[in-house]
């Protein structure tokens, strides 16, 4: 209800931030970035965090994530205990990964682990956008080949979720050769005739986008997100125009031949249980 | 000069100081050999302080030098029988890479490199050595080829990274560079990589995934140039300097953090001032890496680059009670 006085009347949904802050009490409310609607956070919630003005698709957690798409009570975590170490004795890495702990309560970018989605099992991973921008370092990088290793060993398919800025900056050549180990990691995988679902959600840039998430047998993206090698700063100084709105959303990737689908967040999971069942019919097939 | 880098400024000076007094020994007739004698060990001795401890910014100005030997003056050098092939049959031809066959001391190779150029025209031809994803999917093209008829593969990396463009955007630069690290962790030849210049970021680990990855003294390897981590680190592209050290982008540094299987020496001063010489270092790092890879199997050969890879990476583990969900 108290969207739609926002909505309709577009001059009060325009509160400026700071104001809006002090307004919508913290944790209660939020505003839609997108089409300005504030709304309760229980209620985008129970829309699996999707806009129902406009259908902006909020970021989720990693947690999250892994909550609307695995079966429930079907998650196993791998490897939760590994943190950052810092490789370059970077300024201010340590505290920053600490302070990116305490307010996500994750350890890194990503959790992997295995479960179920509509009975078939799959090995999983998941990055987390609000760690270090899910920006990939030696920990993420470990976390994802791990994984990939464990549906090897496990015959079993992998979902990769990618939300990341791209590499981590402060681990230096580590991070970019975590780009070369993570897709060495998917050749055995393919190598075993084992299926990788890759799912780019907004933001997937740089040497994420390119790297293992484009490397999926099939490449899913949620609408709107933002995927793209460069960023988009760096192409407007090069070529010194702006670029157009939608230019490095999912509907341009997949105009370009990018992507197989760009698949709403309310049919994602059905849809990737149809994919697993299609490659596992045997063990798919009771379901 | 344009060639002459500010660190060098009393290396040049000296040495202009010391012709001038050749140019006068010769028009006067005055003999000044003892004191031109006392100046060339004076420059020997400040070559040697100034060049012998190159600070990381040094080195990456030396790396960007613009008379720095690029892939075609190895390739001129280290093979015969070179001939260029071109074109991903996808889309087009992309200059800022060539590749081609060749043999390396009689064997039959393939040889694939960045290439930049060394003046505005030939730098706009080649688009500054910055690769569109025809580029790589030319690569991958021939390496997919030296597969087939089983010839190692040299890679030389120089580039700033993959070209930052619309068009390159439109046409998949994630997917190009992504496909080429799958499929050369896959390829079931030996691959040899040496960084020569400049290692920006995926586009030139995309040349990268080799099983020995060997870089020029004077080249850098990065995940993103010094000027763009400084702005986003410092908010100020001119922190570049402090970047390129706190960075780890040097040949020294990065053997030092084991990150590459070997430094290949340069001429003092740089692989400019040398080129001739500058390739027969590189010969010996060539020669011997590929005896020692011509000697594992095909399978072993995969096995061993994924364990390299697989390796890399520095990890903590949290102690006490673990923060789960
Ligand atoms: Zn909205």
């Amino acid at each position: 209800m108290l969207r739609d006085i926002f909505s309709k009347k577009k001059k009060y949904a325009t509160i400026p931030s700071e104001q809006a802050k002090q307004e919508v009490p913290e944790g209660l409310m939020t505003k839609c970035p997108n089409c300005k609607t504030i709304m309760y956070i229980k209620e985008l919630r129970k829309n699996k965090m999707v806009c129902e003005g406009c259908g902006y698709h909020h970021r989720l957690s990693a947690y999250e994530r892994i909550d609307l798409t695995l079966d429930e009570g079907s998650f196993q975590e791998f490897d939760v205990d590994m943190i950052a170490k810092d490789p370059l004795q970077f300024p201010d890495y340590l505290e920053k990964s600490a302070q990116d702990r305490e307010k996500t309560k994750l350890n890194e970018a990503v959790v992997t682990g295995e479960g179920t989605i509509q009975g078939v099992p799959t090995v999983i991973g998941v990055m987390d956008a609000r760690f270090r921008m899910g920006s990939m370092g030696s920990v993420v990088g470990e976390k994802i080949t791990r994984a990939i290793e464990k549906a090897i060993e496990g015959d079993k398919s992998f979902i990769m979720f990618a939300a990341s800025g791209g590499a981590r900056m402060q681990e230096g050549v580590f991070s970019l050769l975590q780009m070369a180990k993570t897709s060495a990691a998917l050749n055995q995988l393919n190598e075993r005739g084992l299926l990788f679902i890759s799912v780019l959600t907004h933001p997937t840039t740089g040497g994420v986008s390119a790297s293992f998430a484009s490397l999926g047998d099939i490449n899913i993206a949620e609408p709107g997100a933002l995927i793209g090698f460069a960023g988009r700063r760096i192409i407007e100084q090069t070529i010194r125009q702006k670029l157009p709105d939608d230019f490095q959303t999912a509907e341009f990737l997949l105009e370009h031949g990018q992507l197989d689908q760009v698949v709403s967040r309310h049919q994602l999971r059905e849809t990737l249980g149809t994919i697993l069942e299609l490659h596992h019919p045997v063990k798919g097939g009771e379901v | 000069m344009a060639d002459q880098l500010s660190f060098e400024k009393p290396i040049f000076e000296l040495r202009n100081k010391i012709s001038e007094l050749k140019t006068f020994t010769a028009e006067k007739g005055i003999d000044l050999s003892g004191e031109i004698e006392k100046l060339e060990s004076r420059l020997e001795q400040l070559e040697k302080d100034i060049y012998g401890n190159l600070n990381p910014w040094e080195r990456v100005q030396i790396a960007r030098h613009s008379k720095r030997p690029t892939t075609l003056d190895y390739i001129e050098r280290l093979f015969t029988d070179f001939l260029e092939f071109h074109g991903d049959r996808l889309y087009g031809d992309d200059k800022a890479i060539v590749g081609g066959i060749g043999r390396f001391q009689g064997q039959a190779v393939t040889i694939i490199g960045h290439q930049r150029g060394k003046d505005t025209k030939e730098n706009i031809k080649r688009n500054f050595g910055m690769p569109h994803p025809e580029g790589y999917r030319k690569a991958l093209r021939l390496m997919k080829q030296a597969e087939k008829f089983k010839r190692p593969i040299i890679c030389f990396i120089d580039t700033k990274g993959a070209d930052p463009g619309i068009e390159s955007e439109e046409r998949g630069q994630s997917e190009a560079i992504a496909r080429n690290l799958i499929e050369m962790a896959g390829l079931h030849v030996p691959i040899v990589c040496v960084v020569i210049g400049e290692g920006g970021s995926g586009g030139a680990l995309a040349l990268g995934v080799g099983d020995r990855i060997y870089m020029l003294e004077n080249s850098t390897y990065s995940v993103i140039s010094p000027e763009g981590a400084a702005a986003l680190l410092w908010k100020d592209a001119s922190l570049a300097k402090r970047a390129a050290e706190t960075m780890k982008i040097t040949a020294p540094d990065l053997l030092e953090l084991g990150l590459i299987d070997g430094m290949i020496p340069e001429i003092r001063g740089g692989a400019h001032r040398d080129v001739d010489q500058q390739a027969n270092e590189i010969r010996v790092y060539l020669e011997k890496s590929l005896k020692e890879l011509g000697n594992i199997s095909e399978l072993d050969l995969v096995q061993k680059r994924y364990e390299k890879f697989k390796n890399i990476g520095e990890i903590n583990h949290v102690s006490g009670p673990i923060a789960v969900k």
